[in-house]
């Protein structure tokens, strides 16, 4: 048993050496990825790895890339990022806010890598920070539904009370009740990112009390699908969710996040680090709203591409007062916009949401 | 009542599958095998069906192959179980791990597109405008058939000779041994049987209500069909009530919300379970209103030469 | 034809080499689907089983992954004996951090030294507490043990949530579900402060709990009348009943030995190499631990080695994606293969494997 063994060691330490051999002659810039979810969740960690493969494409044979799928947000994933860093890879993306203080105490152990966390808020000399907008393509999706709206009912399937699921609940009901003031929105929380029989009924249950616009934080398509089923409309989120229901889909809300990946890489590549925090909308490309259905009237085409435009242009920022919380107190003020710090920690309603934010 | 018939609707759609998977495991517990692999199974069933209309393959086709995945899995493990000798939670245990793996190893190409052919709701006119109990009949195919799975389930395992040995097995494989039943044998089907249905639990969940292919689709609910063969006190109709009353308690909870009750959705999602809970210990507590009792031999391996 | 025929006792041969065989088996096979992917099959099998293991902080994650699997499948195997069946173990350490946090982020600014142990003992009652409600449940009202401890795990998760979204968020935390972190003295010192060769590493002083708890659990089971008590129930539960053990106080202890067990890992977890409850801290092991249990045979230094076994495979998954770009699923296989394929082997324990050559001649014999 033991020489079995034994050899086995023996031939599995030289195949090891003769791959890292190889990866030696032409040094690469490896790059690591660490994936809160499967690939195949058709949603945020889709998304990433859309971008990581934009970026390999980009810089074909330039970077070598290395992902982990499905990494819990608990001990194991500081393991994952030093088992990452210690094996090459200059550059860590970590692509979870639960990942924050485990990449943070891992990066204390490589001061010569860099690590780039999606969606926190501390940073530090070797660790730094890269959100997207989700709010901005949420309110191009309130634009919408505030003209495809009967019912002047729009209903949001919530994962969990954290800002940025606050931040895009409010948009969508500010967008659409600029189109229509009488418009009001229901919240209904299923605590957890995916679970498609909970936002399936959650999605059923926001039908049947009236709702026939939906707009989702989860990660399937299952609130799509039930609105299709029951005739009413929805948008796709993280990804472009058209092909599970062309029926109901009117647009599909996505992050992009190729283009700040191959600007890390080509940074790094060209001998200057990138070391920013940074927090990209439409405007750089890291959000769009995608795939607007035909059956949306003209008129709202239009609005959204015009509101699309002054997103992009920097002319438009969905946080400018005056902006009521559903309270009745004033949120922001008239002529002031809220800051990306305020944006980052908002905790209220905009008038129109029904219910409060749990746990408040 | 029309403010009502949207949340039992949902209740009785996400019972649906839970009844499939808790039939089949029902029926393998009452002949004394603990499989705990349901979710395995059913996740093999999923991606089978899916996968079977995704390459232009019809509906009953995709029925077989969900039953007949489900039955590969639940093979392996009756091999281990009944033939080896394993101990059966363990193995029940590693095939969840293993149908888990594998189903999210093969799936990989078939996630990102709506099913080609799904199972649509098929109203029975007049029946179904009826308020309250008119969901019950606007249901699928795989719907109507759970109720005559219920049916079929119960006559078999109480009015039949074959249902009798059955229970018998479970009861005391050594006094059925003794008395020339071939325990293993009928053990084999039982299990075999519950790999179908979880199968077609799967199928359901692939192809009929969520349509569409996804690791991890099935997000718990075997272990939620488990519950519910234990909470049934392994009685057959019961399945249907239990299941009933955990979708309906996670969509009253949902109704709650959306309704704007300001409780925290977090104690709202912990009513399914508080209620699954509460409605045992009533049943528990009343031994003369309801026999339940654990088949005698449930989870203690069997072997014939002994 | 191949016949079973039980041992007249367990082969002590065979209880060391089937592991073995099944290992061997399992790399077999793996090897193949391996080929058939078009990965290097050595390489892989390298990457899973072996590169987690060739540093010291490689053993050092092994240790710290299985020794919270370790501690629960003590306690379970305690109730499994008996005959009690305690799903809830995840639950129960959930409740169990739950306790810890709450002294800590209270008190932790004032109680010193006496932080750490203080939140050891809230942990264990934590544990307790939960598991209580399942004993209670189970042995005055008769309700399923299974059903409830299983049902009881999602409350327990969704109160955890509930706590780190509402009343216990760190209100520097962005609205983001997590506590202040833990000061030193709420948490486990590392070990590396005692040992120099652990230096860069996260084992810390919980270990030695676990290291504890191994004997002590052998202790009580093979030695204590409590113990007898229990393995009696669970064997041969007329017997015991006979004997006038009450099965209401072995239903008890079983399940709140097993609770505190489950509450005390979680309290190794959040004092430890989390430092602070968050609602993403849903590591499984309640559930792992169960396989460990089955697998280590319901004896503790079998529970030992099978935890370091789960932790291995764990791990070693990890360390495929990194090295190969093995896609995570295949672990998951790979896990099931091995733990089907020991299952399998250990027949060859308990019975032997006859070979009968056609029905005639077995007939003349």
């Amino acid at each position: 048993m033991r020489k079995l063994f034994g050899a086995l060691a023996i031939a599995g330490a030289a195949t090891a050496a003769s791959l890292g051999g190889a990866a030696l002659a032409q040094q690469p810039l490896r790059i690591g990825f660490v994936y809160v979810g499967p690939i195949g969740d058709a949603g945020w960690t889709f998304a990433h790895d859309i971008g990581r493969k934009a970026m390999e494409a980009k810089l074909k044979g330039k970077v070598q890339t290395t992902y982990v799928e499905s990494v819990p947000e608990g001990a194991d994933a500081e393991r994952v990022v030093r088992d990452l860093a210690s094996k090459g890879h200059q550059i860590v993306f970590t692509t979870s806010f639960g990942y924050m203080d485990q990449t943070l105490k891992a990066a204390k152990s490589f001061p010569k890598n860099l690590f780039y966390h999606a969606t926190g808020f501390k940073s530090s000399s070797n660790v730094f920070i890269y959100n997207s907008r989700m709010y901005e393509p949420a309110y191009l999706a309130g634009i919408i539904a505030g003209h495809m709206s009967k019912s002047g009912k729009l209903g949001f399937v919530a994962s969990f009370p954290i800002p940025e699921v606050l931040r895009n609940i409010n948009t969508y009901t500010m967008a659409a009740r600029s189109v229509n003031p009488k418009i009001t929105t229901k919240v209904v929380w299923v605590s957890s990112w995916y679970d498609p029989a909970k936002e399936r009924q959650a999605a059923e249950t926001l039908i049947g009390q009236g709702a026939d616009v939906l707009l989702q934080n989860t990660d399937s398509s299952s609130v799509l699908q039930t609105a299709q089923d029951k005739g009413v409309y929805a948008f796709g989120w993280d990804s472009d969710m058209t092909a599970y229901a062309p029926k109901a889909h009117l647009g599909s809300a996505i992050e992009v996040w190729g283009p700040y990946y191959i600007k890390v890489a080509e940074a790094h590549l060209a001998g200057k680090p990138f070391k920013e925090n940074i927090w990209w909308g439409m405007k750089e490309g890291m959000n769009d709203f995608v795939n607007v259905n035909k059956i949306v009237p003209e008129a709202a085409q239009k609005q959204v591409a015009a509101k699309k435009a002054e997103i992009v242009a920097g002319k438009f920022h969905p946080f400018t007062g005056p902006i009521k919380g559903n309270d009745g107190s004033i949120k922001v003020p008239a002529g002031k916009t809220l800051s990306d710090k305020e944006i980052d920690s908002i905790n209220w309603y905009v008038e129109g949401v029904e219910g409060k934010v749990p746990g408040k | 009542m029309d403010r009502y018939d949207p949340l039992i609707a949902s209740g009785i759609a996400a019972a649906i599958p839970l009844v499939y998977a808790a039939l089949g495991e029902l029926v393998a517990e009452r002949a004394g095998v603990l499989n705990l692999g349901v979710e395995g199974m059913m996740l093999v069933g999923a991606l089978a069906a899916f996968a079977t209309v995704a390459v232009g393959g019809g509906l009953t086709l995709a029925l077989g192959a969900a039953m007949l995945a489900g039955v590969a899995a639940a093979l392996a493990f009756a091999v281990l179980t009944l033939t080896l000798q394993a101990n059966q939670v363990a193995a029940g245990l590693a095939l969840t791990i293993l149908g888990t793996g594998v189903s999210a190893f093969l799936g990989r190409g078939y996630v990102g597109f709506r099913a080609p052919a799904t199972f649509e709701d098929l109203p029975i006119p007049g029946l179904s405008g009826l308020p309250v109990i008119g969901p019950l009949f606007s249901l699928n195919l795989l719907g109507y058939a759970a109720i005559a799975m219920l049916a079929l389930t119960s006559w078999f395992l109480f009015r039949t000779r074959a249902g009798l040995a059955l229970r018998a097995v479970g009861e005391s494989p050594a006094v059925a041994h003794a008395l020339g039943l071939r325990v293993t044998r009928i053990r084999y089907a039982a299990v075999l049987f519950g790999g179908a249905m979880a199968g077609v639990a799967g199928c359901y969940y692939a192809v009929a209500q969520f349509k569409m292919w996804q690791e991890g689709l099935t997000a718990g609910n075997g272990w939620i069909a488990l519950a519910l063969v234990v909470f049934a006190a392994w009685r057959p109709w019961r399945t249907a009530l239990g299941a009933l009353l955990f979708g309906g308690v996670t969509g009253f909870g949902l109704y709650l919300q959306a309704a704007g009750v300001h409780v925290s959705p977090f104690l709202l999602g912990s009513l399914p379970y508080l209620a699954t809970i509460a409605a045992l210990v009533a049943v528990s507590a009343s031994p003369q209103l309801l026999r339940r009792h654990a088949p005698a031999s449930l989870g203690r391996p069997f072997f014939a030469g002994d | 034809m191949i016949r079973l025929a039980r041992r007249a006792a367990p082969s002590r041969a065979m209880l060391w080499s089937s592991p073995l065989i099944a290992v061997a088996l399992t790399f077999a096979l793996g090897a193949a689907v391996f080929a058939a992917m078009g990965q290097p099959p050595l390489a892989a099998l390298h990457a899973l089983f072996v590169s987690p293991l060739t540093d010291m902080n490689g053993v050092a994650e092994l240790l710290l992954k299985a020794s919270p699997l370790c501690l629960i499948a003590l306690g379970l195997a305690v109730g499994f004996r008996s005959n009690i069946w305690n799903i809830g173990a995840e639950g129960q350490m959930y409740i169990g951090a739950v306790f810890a946090t709450g002294l800590a982020i209270h008190f932790q600014a004032r109680w010193g030294g006496w932080m750490l142990p203080a939140m050891i003992l809230a942990g264990i009652a934590g544990g307790l507490a939960w598991a209580a409600i399942v004993a209670a449940l189970r042995a005055h009202l008769h309700a399923s043990e299974i059903l409830v401890s299983l049902m009881l795990t999602y409350v327990a998760a969704l109160s955890v949530k509930y706590l780190v979204f509402g009343p216990w968020q760190d209100p520097a935390a962005n609205n983001f579900p997590f506590t202040v972190s833990f000061e030193d003295n709420a948490l486990f010192s590392p070990l590396m402060n005692y040992v120099a060769a652990l230096e860069g590493t996260r084992l810390n002083t919980s270990l030695l709990l676990t290291l504890a708890a191994i004997p002590l659990t052998w202790v009580f089971m093979k030695l204590s009348f409590t113990g007898f008590q229990l393995r009696v129930a669970g064997d041969a539960p007329a017997a015991a009943r006979y004997a006038g053990h009450s099965e209401k106080r072995a239903i008890w202890i079983a399940l709140l030995i097993s609770g505190a067990a489950a509450g005390l890992a979680g309290v190794t977890e959040v004092a430890g190499p989390i430092g602070q409850l968050n609602d993403r801290w849903t590591p499984g092991y309640g559930f792992t631990a169960i396989i460990v249990a089955a697998l280590g045979r319901l004896h503790p230094v079998g529970i030992a080695v099978a935890a370091l076994l789960m932790a291995l495979l764990y791990i070693g998954g990890e360390t495929a994606q990194v090295a190969l770009q093995l896609p995570r699923a295949i672990s998951y296989v790979f896990q099931g293969l091995l733990l089907m394929a020991l299952l399998a082997c250990e027949v060859l324990v308990h019975f032997r494997v006859q070979w009968t050559a056609t029905t005639r001649s077995s007939q003349a014999a």
